[in-house]
């Protein structure tokens, strides 16, 4: 019955709204810019209607009504500010601290709080329960990564929900009765399953709280960037939440950036969701960095300036083109690079004229039905609408045959891909092997020069995700140490062998990739904005 | 455009602006005069009160004394604000929760905690290391009335913090739990981290004289 739905209009704080029928008047005071405190609704979960705190006044009826299970009805008249409803929201909040501990200074919700947030806005300062408090258990790891604190909890039922209805496997549950109602897991159960961190974004207050993030950092020295996550290429939209104060509190978590990343709403890829895999994804970004660029041409491994390197990779390729032998010369890009880097990649390589560019996937990974993909690369989608050609197998066999001189890697592990002999044994073949990427390890190491790049959270641009949807990146970071985003170390090799590339920034990179790519034409950064554009099929 | 030289341009006009001395003014001998006798003043009502106490007159008008520091100190107000020290709860573990008010709070943020996990959850968080730089705070006593455990105190009345090197005006927890352990001549361990457990087998000293009691 896909008829449309009536519109029905009512008069919230004096503001006369219209919306479809069916929706509850939570909802239409949200678009009558009229908002009312909640903590048992969740835009995602079923409505549960336990926590009373969105009481409003509505005109004809005696008693309070809770906004987020009333349907709007037509002409109806809600008022959200009046005496009786603030008394009423306050009455509210005081039953529930009756039993909530004086938590906040240890508490890691503190600061983005929902019950100190609405306690500070409603609140009565002087509190008249006298009685003492129940105690519950305290600091429980209720799984690997859920820190279960049953006092501070509000039993929004939340928590309980999102295992039920979203990760559908029931871990939580709410027992007893009273006063002593907890939350907690299933008897024999833990909070184990791919979707587990998200428990402590719902959660509006600190009683599930992240294991990972546990006093590694207060909320409030953290910034937020909007990105999307580069664990599997679903490409759930995310917040990089990194320490603000690092210039200054140098001794936060050992002085990592990042601290944590969270699911941010968009409809149409993770919801409001995301996966543990990828929220706790995030290490390699501070750690085990390549931080410099590194010689192992001739003789002992040294460090070097980026001239230098650039301009061992430049003479080589220089001296093969005069040779006419840049047929020896492979390229494997990566689809962990955006579609910015991979574009002025395939420029800077069309224009030499190298035509063996492939790009290369890492290796597939765990998979659900939900979001987690098994294809890890953040950006394949993007490399196959540029046109780029997939698999490094054959260009690595070329090597070992000792048919290529030249072969630049970009970020992929391919020990991990295809072995550690092939890479081996392609690396003796080869006159110069270069890679270029972010992380320490085999490939790295056996690579005759090193140039460190930027990882995604230190980058602008987009990615293009397993539907063909591109979004945009924002640079959260500054590049590590010595490291540099990759289109512009690809602009310097141009500059060295003449080829005429030089993009002011990432903006101009997509207005030109836009306009000369059939796949993306017509669209630009305003277009994709926050919530990412689908490709034309 | 720039308001720093705006302000430097509005001084030196200022200093043209000056008034010009008068005749009277310009003799000096009336300055030199004034200023020769609020010293004398000084010196003559000293002289007659120390004579005067000694013959046991005048006792509650004070007079000048110079301080023989460091063998004397001055007695000090005990709400002066002076070099912080943590207080502790009765097993010897850091009162402090780590919940980083005063961190936050410091205008010179000159404090850092590293937090850690306390065995009782019902305390749940305490410092593993809690340093203060003193070559950067200003003694606001900001972090004093941050803290809402009553962990952060500045009444030690120490405020002798000289050292040969900045690293000497570094606070460590261990001599911010036993304020004046640690010797002059010691560099402190920064950033020194310790479990509740090494928080107990702290030495127990009992708190040194305070200096600045006068006694
Ligand atoms: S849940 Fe909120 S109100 Fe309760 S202790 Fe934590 S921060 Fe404070
Ligand atoms: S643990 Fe959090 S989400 Fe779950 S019921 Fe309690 S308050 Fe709600
Ligand atoms: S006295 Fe002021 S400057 Fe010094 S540590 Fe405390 S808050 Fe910081
Ligand atoms: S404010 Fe008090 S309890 Fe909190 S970190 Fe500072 S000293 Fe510790
Ligand atoms: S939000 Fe309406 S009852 Fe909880």
């Amino acid at each position: 019955m896909a008829e449309t739905p009536k519109q029905i209009t009512l008069t919230i704080d004096g503001k006369t709204v219209t919306v479809p029928d069916g929706t509850t008047v939570l909802q239409a005071c949200e678009k009558a810019n009229s908002p009312v405190p909640f903590y048992c609704y969740h835009p995602g979960l079923s409505i549960a209607g336990n926590c009373r705190i969105c009481l409003v006044e509505i005109v004809g009826t005696p008693k309070l009504q809770i906004a987020c299970y009333t349907p709007a009805a037509n002409g109806m008249v809600v008022n959200t500010t009046s005496d009786k409803t603030l008394s009423g929201r306050r009455d509210v909040l005081e039953f529930l601290l009756i039993n909530h501990p004086l938590d906040c200074p240890v508490c890691d919700q503190a600061g983005e709080c929902w019950l100190q947030d609405y306690y500070m806005q409603h609140g009565l300062y002087d509190p008249k329960f006298n009685e003492t408090k129940q105690k519950k258990p305290k600091a429980v790891p209720i799984g690997p990564t859920v820190m279960l604190d049953a006092e501070r909890c509000i039993l929004c039922s939340r928590c309980v929900r999102f295992t039920d209805e979203i990760s559908k496997t029931g871990e939580l549950g709410i027992f007893n009765r009273g006063d002593h109602a907890e939350v907690g897991v299933q008897p024999g159960k833990e909070l184990n399953n791919n979707y587990s961190g998200n428990v402590v974004d719902i959660c509006p207050v600190g009683a599930l709280t992240d294991r990972d993030f546990r006093f590694k950092c207060r909320v409030w020295y953290l910034g937020a960037t909007n990105s999307v996550c580069t664990g599997c290429s679903r490409g759930c939209n995310i917040q990089i939440h990194y320490n603000r104060e690092r210039q200054w509190r140098p001794h936060i978590a050992n002085g990592e950036r990042v601290m944590r990343l969270k699911p941010r709403y968009n409809p149409d890829v993770n919801k409001w969701w995301m996966c543990d895999e990828g929220r706790y994804g995030y290490k390699f970004i501070d750690e085990n960095r390549l931080t410099q660029v590194q010689l192992r041409h001739q003789g002992a491994p040294k460090t070097a300036t980026w001239d230098e390197g650039v301009d061992l990779i430049g003479a080589t390729l220089k001296r093969l083109r005069d040779a006419k032998q840049l047929d020896q010369v492979g390229v494997v890009l990566s689809s962990h690079l955006t579609n910015e880097d991979l574009f002025v990649a395939k420029r800077l390589f069309a224009e030499l004229g190298v035509r063996q560019v492939v790009f290369q996937r890492p290796k597939n990974g765990a998979s659900d039905n939900f979001l987690l993909q098994a294809d890890k690369s953040p950006n394949a989608k993007g490399a196959q609408a540029l046109g780029i050609a997939e698999s490094a197998e054959g260009l690595l066999e070329k090597a070992a045959k000792g048919q290529l001189k030249v072969l630049w890697v970009f970020t992929q592990d391919l020990s991990t891909i295809f072995g550690e002999a092939k890479i081996r044994e392609a690396a003796k073949g080869l006159e110069l092997l270069v890679f270029q990427g972010t992380n320490d390890h085999l490939t790295a190491q056996l690579a005759h020069v090193v140039l460190p790049s930027a990882v995604c959270a230190e980058k602008d641009g987009t990615l293009t995700n397993v539907d063909g949807r591109v979004q945009r990146i924002h640079a959260a970071l500054g590049p590590w140490a010595q490291s540099r985003g990759d289109w512009e170390i690809m602009q310097d090799m141009a500059a060295r062998l003449g080829v005429a590339l030089s993009y002011p920034d990432a903006p101009a990179i997509f207005a030109d990739l836009a306009a000369r790519e059939p796949a993306f034409n017509g669209l630009s950064y305003q277009l994709i904005g926050d919530q990412g554009v689908l490709l034309k099929a | 455009m720039s308001t720093l030289g705006e302000q430097l341009l509005h001084r030196i006009r200022d200093a043209h602006k000056r008034r010009t001395l008068t005749w009277w003014e310009r003799i000096y001998l009336p300055a030199i005069a004034q200023g020769l006798w609020i010293t004398s003043m000084h010196f003559w009502r000293n002289l007659f009160l120390h004579i005067a106490h000694r013959l046991g007159l005048f006792r509650d008008q004070p007079a000048s004394v110079t301080i023989q520091y460091p063998d004397q100190r001055r007695i000090t107000s005990p709400r002066l604000r002076t070099r912080h020290r943590l207080t502790k709860r009765e097993d010897g573990t850091p009162r402090c929760v780590a919940c980083m008010m005063c961190e936050t709070v410091c205008p010179a943020r000159c404090i850092y905690i590293v937090a850690g996990e306390h065995p009782d959850p019902n305390v749940e968080k305490v410092p593993k290391s809690f340093d203060i730089d003193l070559g950067k705070c200003v003694y606001c006593g900001y972090c004093v009335e941050a803290c809402p455990e009553d962990a952060i105190r500045m009444d030690t009345q120490r405020h002798d913090i000289a050292a040969y090197s900045r690293d000497g005006m570094w606070l460590d927890i261990k001599e911010l739990l036993n304020p004046g352990t640690r010797q002059f001549n010691e560099p402190p361990e920064k950033f020194v981290q310790l479990t509740p457990s090494e928080f107990r087998q702290l030495p127990q000293t009992p708190p040194p004289p305070p200096p600045g009691t006068g006694r």
